[in-house]
């Protein structure tokens, strides 16, 4: 029971990330469009996804509290200031996507609120995932830290990147569902996003090193996980050939894999604990009496339901969205 | 009162709560309202309800869009704010307020996919049916909210381990609880109550207007029928609701009643000013034997004060006392409107009844502000305890807090939910200013089910779509 809660839990979490991620990044790469048409076609090929994308983080949240409560207190509470910039920015940017055709004069102010939402939503999850790495002060399962516990240059650097991260997935996005100018764009941008994200990962890699994270001690003790970050090279090598030939088929596809392999590194690197290295998957669990009755509602109807219904949509507005004037 | 971060994280709770119960409360009585306009469609075929239907759907999309937006903060203040009782109480609320957001989005948000496409594409039995299942959808929310809330007000089902965790071993005890079976018909029915209050005044707006009066008289008839026969039951269960506080939270019973000393028999305080400092009321005024008859339905029987409670252990007395009167006054508001109502309304004397209809356009408060202090009585009234008897509030707000972040965190929210609020009331506005009756025909399709707020309203950079609020 408590397996299968964990694996519940890190596939919601990998689906936020890897689809909010693409539409967090296109809001973060809609200042630098060309003009309105660029910009409509943007919003347009995430319109009928982006607030479907945000529910995994409310069923994130809800398995969290349901299954491990002391970790969703512990989070929750360290990351108090940026959480609540993480929520006002979500809300504000989905309130901006709605507003900003109803507008004339404020566009604008809906449009700053659109993107500065975006930035915001992914830097504090990476400067989260960051200072979760570099492990966060907890005594007998309870948060001892302050408000401030969680910044350091490192956490902030892995926001910064996160940014970087969720930028590339958007741009593989944008090209894959447009055409024209705006998958011209997504063609120009992708180099700069690809190399930048590599110097990223080449800086927090020798940073790791040398601040000697526990977590990469692991690496010594599971030689195995070296996999993942080879599936993560190969991933990106296959995104830069896609670039390099004009081919968008497997742009997301590549993009999305380079996500899985860092989070699969992270999360084998971590297991079994859920925060390293202060509380582990089963220290957090609830008892078996809570698990199972989250099960047999949530566990083996709702999950699998909600899983169908975001596969449906994706199904439904496959392909190309150019030319969809109204979104 | 200093500014603690305790202090401050209780005022940031009830102050997202209490926006955020103003959206359900509409959106469960407005879902079923939907259901029973498609019922009576599908049975006479008339045309006028269809109309009713469409129009009410718009404005049930907007309230939905709020009523999501504003509840995602609350699923995290848990966390943030309230991290000790989260910790502490994970193991029961975790799992009911998890299948709180996990059967919103199951059954709301993909019916409710139906609603905004569905017309035209689906046939009417089976547009009726995702009505239902809207209806049901959120019904069960409150359910699930009102399962955490009666659990918080009347702990049961759970055993202690040693570091103070609440562990589930009835699940049945809490699920179906002497609380939730009185607590839960009744939010239900006070959302329903609102919603034909709502429904009852916008169209006597729309009568007094002479715009849409064919619409308006059948928005009007059917609210108050309706709350002439929901507003006597609702007061029944808030009867029994009582019945449940004072058996089970005699403390918060006496805060209500304003009951200083033990009295038998006790008598029943209609008005007065509390002074909790004198432990004593001020410019009383008090009918005998009353309260034994309401508190145990005997002339004769003691009636608990709030002195015979350790000073640290009784909750505030002017908020529930004051909360409560104005909860039942409210109610009785109510029911003199809505029995009136239903007299004028057979025959034709309700379009000259002016006055009557002035009342009626100006009553759709009452049931917002019936729900609000009803739930501050409750809440406030459970005070000092987060877990009634077993978790004071004081230490089960996150340890690590700082003033200087709650105040940061609670401006945040009251800007965003100002700037939402607003938003959301001007649409609302003018969905209402532009009436019932189609100007031209207004495309439903288009947008997206989980986008609500995309619905209503002209979107002037968008070709085609026409205007309604301009």
């Amino acid at each position: 029971m408590v397996e299968f809660w964990a694996f519940a839990l890190a596939l919601s979490i990998l689906l936020y990330i890897l689809l909010d991620g693409f539409d967090l990044g296109v809001g973060m790469l809609f200042p630098f469009a060309a003009g309105e048409d660029e910009r409509r076609a943007m919003l347009a090929s995430i319109s009928p996804v982006w607030d479907g994308n945000e529910t995994w983080l409310i069923i994130s949240a809800a398995t969290l509290f349901g299954a491990f409560p002391p970790v969703f207190a512990i989070v929750l509470s360290a990351f108090y200031i940026p959480l609540f910039l993480m929520l006002a920015g979500l809300i504000l940017r989905g309130v901006a996507f709605e507003f900003r055709y109803k507008a004339t004069k404020s566009r604008p102010l809906w449009d700053a609120g659109f993107v500065a939402g975006s930035y915001a939503a992914a830097f504090v999850q990476g400067a989260a995932v960051g200072a979760i790495v570099e492990g966060l002060p907890i005594e007998n399962g309870v948060f001892v830290g302050n408000g401030m516990s969680w910044v350091s240059p490192f956490a902030l650097v892995c926001g910064i990147g996160l940014c970087i991260g969720y930028a590339l997935l958007g741009a593989c996005w944008i090209t894959r569902k447009s055409d024209g100018s705006l998958r011209a764009f997504g063609f120009a941008a992708l180099p700069k996003l690809m190399a930048a994200l590599a110097a990223f990962l080449v800086v927090v890699f020798a940073w790791s090193l040398a601040i000697r994270l526990p977590v990469l001690a692991r690496w010594t003790e599971r030689p195995l996980l070296l996999v993942c970050p080879l599936i993560g090279l190969a991933a990106f090598a296959m995104l830069a050939q896609a670039v390099r030939s004009r081919d968008d088929r497997f742009l997301f596809a590549s993009g999305a894999a380079i996500f899985l392999a860092a989070f699969a590194t992270l999360a084998g690197s971590f297991l079994p604990y859920m925060l390293p290295f202060s509380l582990t998957v089963f220290e957090a669990a609830s008892p078996a009496a809570s698990l199972e009755f989250l099960f047999w509602g949530a566990g083996i109807f709702v999950l699998p339901l909600t899983l169908a219904y975001t596969l449906i949509v994706y199904v439904v507005f496959r392909g190309k969205t150019a030319g969809e004037r109204s979104y | 009162m200093d500014l603690t971060p305790l202090l401050l994280s209780r005022i940031q709770f009830a102050f997202t709560i209490s926006f955020h119960i103003i959206f359900p409360a509409f959106t469960i009585g407005l879902a079923a309202w939907l259901t029973f306009l498609e019922a009576c469609g599908l049975i006479t075929g008339e045309r006028i309800y269809r109309r009713l239907s469409d129009f009410w759907l718009k404005i049930f999309a907007v309230t939905f869009g709020l009523g999501v937006v504003s509840g995602i903060v609350m699923a995290f203040q848990f966390g943030t704010n309230w991290s000790e009782l989260a910790r502490r109480t994970g193991p029961i609320q975790g799992p009911l307020l998890g299948y709180e957001s996990f059967t919103g989005f199951a059954l709301e948000a993909t019916f409710f996919g139906v609603l905004m496409f569905g017309r035209g594409r689906v046939p009417r039995s089976a547009y009726f049916l995702a009505c239902l299942m809207v209806s049901i959808g959120t019904s069960l929310s409150a359910y699930w909210i009102m399962v955490n809330n009666s659990w918080m007000q009347y702990p049961t089902g759970y055993s202690l381990t040693a570091n103070g965790v609440f562990v589930p071993d009835d699940w049945p005890a809490i699920l179906f609880s002497e609380a939730v079976r009185t607590r839960f018909p009744h939010m239900v029915l006070a959302a329903y109550v609102t919603s034909a209050f709502c429904v009852a005044a916008t169209g006597a707006w729309y009568m007094l207007r002479g715009t849409a009066v064919q619409e308006g008289r059948a928005m009007a008839v059917m609210g108050l029928r309706l709350a002439a026969i929901l507003v006597p039951l609702q007061l029944l269960f808030g009867h029994l609701v009582g019945d449940y506080v004072h058996d089970r939270q005699p403390a918060k019973f006496a805060a209500i009643e304003g009951r200083w000393n033990d009295e038998q028999p006790a008598s029943e305080i209609l008005a007065a000013w509390p002074d909790p400092k004198n432990e004593r009321n001020l410019f009383e005024i008090a009918v005998p034997y009353l309260g034994s008859i309401i508190g145990s339905m005997s002339l004769t029987a003691k009636e608990t004060g709030l002195k015979s409670f350790a000073a640290a252990d009784r909750p505030p007395v002017a908020i529930p006392f004051f909360a409560f009167r104005i909860m039942v006054g409210c109610g009785l508001l109510m029911l003199a409107i809505a029995w009136v109502g239903t007299w004028l309304s057979f025959g034709e004397r309700l379009l000259k009844a002016r006055l009557f209809l002035v009342a009626t356009s100006l009553s759709f408060p009452l049931g917002f502000i019936a729900t609000l202090t009803g739930w501050y009585t409750a809440e406030v009234g459970r005070q000092p305890w987060a877990v009634y008897g077993q978790l004071r509030t004081a230490d089960a707000v996150t340890p690590v807090l700082t003033t200087g972040e709650v105040a940061a965190t609670l401006t945040l929210i009251a800007c965003i939910y100002a700037l939402i609020f607003g938003f959301g009331a001007l649409y609302i506005l003018r969905l209402l200013r532009a009436g019932p009756i189609p100007k031209a025909e207004i495309s439903l399709y288009g947008t997206n089910p989980k986008r609500p707020l995309s619905l209503p309203g002209a979107s002037p950079g968008v070709t085609g779509a026409a205007g309604i609020g301009d």
